[in-house]
């Protein structure tokens, strides 16, 4: 019996896989030698050119398609792929081989690089694995397509397997299916990284940044990836194994009970319905959040398209990635949110100021209204997009009444220019605020003058309320979404909003909270916008109450004095009307 | 300096490396994208190994890491200048990093 190894990694996309382990990059292949005839060495010589350029046209194509959609990893990954595959040193090398020793081109190739992995592979250096990681990687895709073999790739696998690799690039992602990938483990990469978007969008168990899992796992080890808590287990003793069998068994059972009401309206047993909607990053995350019932996009953030560095996302690369989106939503609604960045992570399009307070700096719509060039290409996009779904869009950060004029003003000289060149969009298109802020709160009634909706963002606005920056882990107890502080701002929102006649939603996370589920309807919340995973259990608790009862809740904890006090009220009541679902409340914060 | 080998004449100097990371990712791809700028051959030489500066992997190969001491080594109509603007990536521009 192997002896049992715990890996620690990042959890980037939940679930709980168990499974025999596929070591992707290690499954080595045999390169054959063979002399060719005199007269056969110019047509090899022509193959092998044929074949890397063949590659590096590929690669080419893909970075190009995926800009917006790859993570700084797989970015490099390609990089480092087209700069191996421009090595004219190498490739004469190789075609000289191939000229003067007459051996077949994969042979002559493995030559080259076979020096190069000789050299790096004792050094105990990180990022000379990685280098490796790259020659080996090239080096398969030239063999086989030398052979005339497509590269093996994911579609392929026989079995359902977990994935384990140093990294996967795009191209690996891309024949990813659900059916035999049961889940993936890789040494690098985040939470922004190409393989963790797609594992969860496609639902696939996977643990990223675990540095040495691919040289410590070998094919056919047994594995337990905990997806929730980004552990791997590799050859797990008999009692871990049960303890994560049962708890897969759970989950599923729980799915099965929330799939019930994927498809069924949010409403309360006395007819009072909400909108459910999803919060997303990237576009691939749609489907899966209209399956788990959304009934629109309630936030979709468009920062990932600036963190790339240098130049800022043109129009049309925009105008794509919200188009897509808008029209797989439709008729639901999309919410645009505009960027909501600290000017410190424009790298390329402002040079980072330092600053002492950044929460309370120069960010979000302050970057947009000082950077208006930079605001209007994101105005025109939205704007474009608006034809082909229900497009709305929303401003971040408003503090007062002029930040959301000149927002709307920049907005009405976009539609200006827009309609002088005849370009269509939606002349209705929907304008929310997002309230984040406590004197935004204070002044809501004036805001709501000029909007037709507010979104409440509550992790900025706990934060500013009881001033806790919960990033710094000694006051990070003190972050507190149920402190009546705050419960009353939410409130104050909400009703100056309905005293303006416009609808109120919350995008923040405490709308996943399901301790708050209740107060938060109470107060006459219009939409619940969250992480789709969340948004079964969450409806499951609207249609367990009646508005009635919520109403009553509402005012009950807003007579209570602590956040102590009102979750251990809220517990109880959860508790008692939600036996039938397994919600863990606390645990669920801890996750958020 | 100028030196004759095996009745060649070449022009080489000797760097040490002195970023942090060594010879890592972006400086090594600007050390090739630099080499590649001139007619001359260019040899980075550590120890008993010797690769090609235009080929980002000999470069990888050389693995250089901070402290470590490398001899630049130029042959060709351009080699002076070839040396010097190697030399200079190396002491400037792996700053930016």
């Amino acid at each position: 019996m192997k002896s049992e190894i715990v890996l620690e990694g990042m959890a980037v996309s939940p679930g709980i896989a168990i499974g025999k382990a596929f070591a992707y990059d290690k499954e080595d292949f045999w390169i054959e030698e063979r002399t060719i005839s005199a007269d056969g060495v110019e047509e090899e010589v022509e193959r092998f050119l044929a074949v890397i350029a063949q590659i590096r046209d590929e690669i080419k194509e893909t970075r190009e398609r995926l800009k917006f959609k790859l993570g700084k990893e797989e970015i490099r990954i390609l990089d480092a792929h087209q700069m191996m595959l421009e090595d004219k040193v190498a490739i004469d090398e190789t075609v000289a081989r191939i000229r003067e020793e007459r051996k077949n081109a994969a042979f002559a190739f493995f030559r080259t690089l076979r020096k190069v992995v000789k050299a790096l592979k004792p050094l105990e250096d990180n990022y000379l694995k990685e280098k490796l990681a790259d020659v080996r990687d090239i080096g398969r895709r030239v063999f086989f397509r030398l052979y005339g073999k497509e590269h093996p790739t994911l579609r392929d696998l026989q079995s359902p397997v977990v994935v384990v690799s140093h990294a996967l690039s795009p191209f690996d992602v891309a024949h990813m299916r659900r059916e035999n990938v049961l889940g993936v483990v890789t040494d690098i990469g985040g939470r922004t990284s190409h393989i963790a978007i797609v594992a969860r969008a496609m639902e696939i168990p996977a643990v990223v940044g675990l540095e040495t899992a691919s040289s410590q796992i070998s094919s056919n080890d047994l594995l337990v990836v905990d997806g929730n808590q980004g552990i791997v287990y590799v050859n797990p003793d008999e009692a871990v194994l049960q303890q994560y069998q049962r708890e897969k068994r759970r989950l599923l059972q729980q799915e099965e009970t929330l799939k019930a009401v994927w498809g069924v309206p949010a409403v309360t047993q006395d007819g009072k319905q909400v909108d459910i909607s999803a919060n997303i990053e990237f576009p691939e995350e749609v489907d899966k959040a209209l399956v788990h019932g959304a009934q629109g996009i309630g936030l979709f953030r468009t920062e990932f398209l600036y963190l790339l560095g240098g130049t800022p996302p043109s129009e049309d690369e925009q105008f794509e990635i919200y188009n897509e989106i808008a029209q797989k939503t439709a008729p639901y609604p999309t919410i645009i949110r505009t960027l909501d960045l600290g000017g410190d992570k424009l790298p390329g399009i402002a040079p980072p100021v330092p600053e002492a307070n950044p929460f309370l700096g120069w960010r979000a719509i302050r970057v947009s209204l000082t950077l208006k060039d930079v605001f209007k290409v994101q105005l025109r996009a939205i704007l474009r997009a608006s034809v082909g779904g229900n497009v709305q869009i929303m401003f971040p950060m408003i503090s007062g009444l002029e930040e959301l004029v000149e927002a709307k003003e920049v907005l009405e000289e976009v539609k200006e220019e827009l309609r002088e060149r005849q370009i269509p969009f939606d002349e209705k298109m929907k304008v929310g605020a997002m309230i984040e802020v406590p004197a935004a709160v204070m002044v809501a009634e004036h805001l709501a003058r000029e909007v037709d909706f507010f979104s409440i963002g509550t992790n900025d606005l706990i934060q500013y309320a009881v001033a806790v920056d919960r990033g710094n882990e000694r006051i990070a107890y003190l972050f507190e979404p149920l402190h009546p502080g705050v419960l009353r701002l939410i409130k104050l929102t909400i009703d100056a909003g309905h005293r303006r006649g416009i609808w109120v939603g919350m995008c923040g996370e405490m709308s996943a909270d399901p301790l708050a589920t209740i107060p938060l309807l109470g107060f006459g919340l219009d939409e619940f916008s969250m992480s789709p995973v969340v948004l079964p259990q969450i409806k499951n608790i609207i249609r367990s109450v009646t508005l009635k009862e919520a109403q009553v809740v509402a005012e009950q904890i807003l007579q209570m004095k602590s956040a102590k006090e009102i979750r251990e009220f809220l517990q109880g009541r959860l508790d008692e009307r939600l036996c039938d679902i397994s919600v863990s409340p606390s645990k669920r914060r801890s996750q958020l | 300096m100028v030196k004759t080998f095996y009745g060649r004449i070449m022009f080489e100097k000797t760097v040490t490396i002195k970023n942090q990371l060594g010879l890592h990712a972006r400086p090594a791809a600007l050390l090739v994208k630099t080499a590649e700028r001139f007619k001359s051959t260019i040899f980075l030489i550590r120890d008993d190994l010797e690769v090609n500066a235009k080929s980002i992997m000999g470069v990888m190969m050389l693995a250089a890491e901070m402290g470590s001491q490398f001899t630049i080594r130029a042959e060709g109509e351009d080699e002076k200048g070839a040396v010097e603007a190697v030399i200079s990536v190396i002491e400037d521009k792996f700053y930016e990093e």
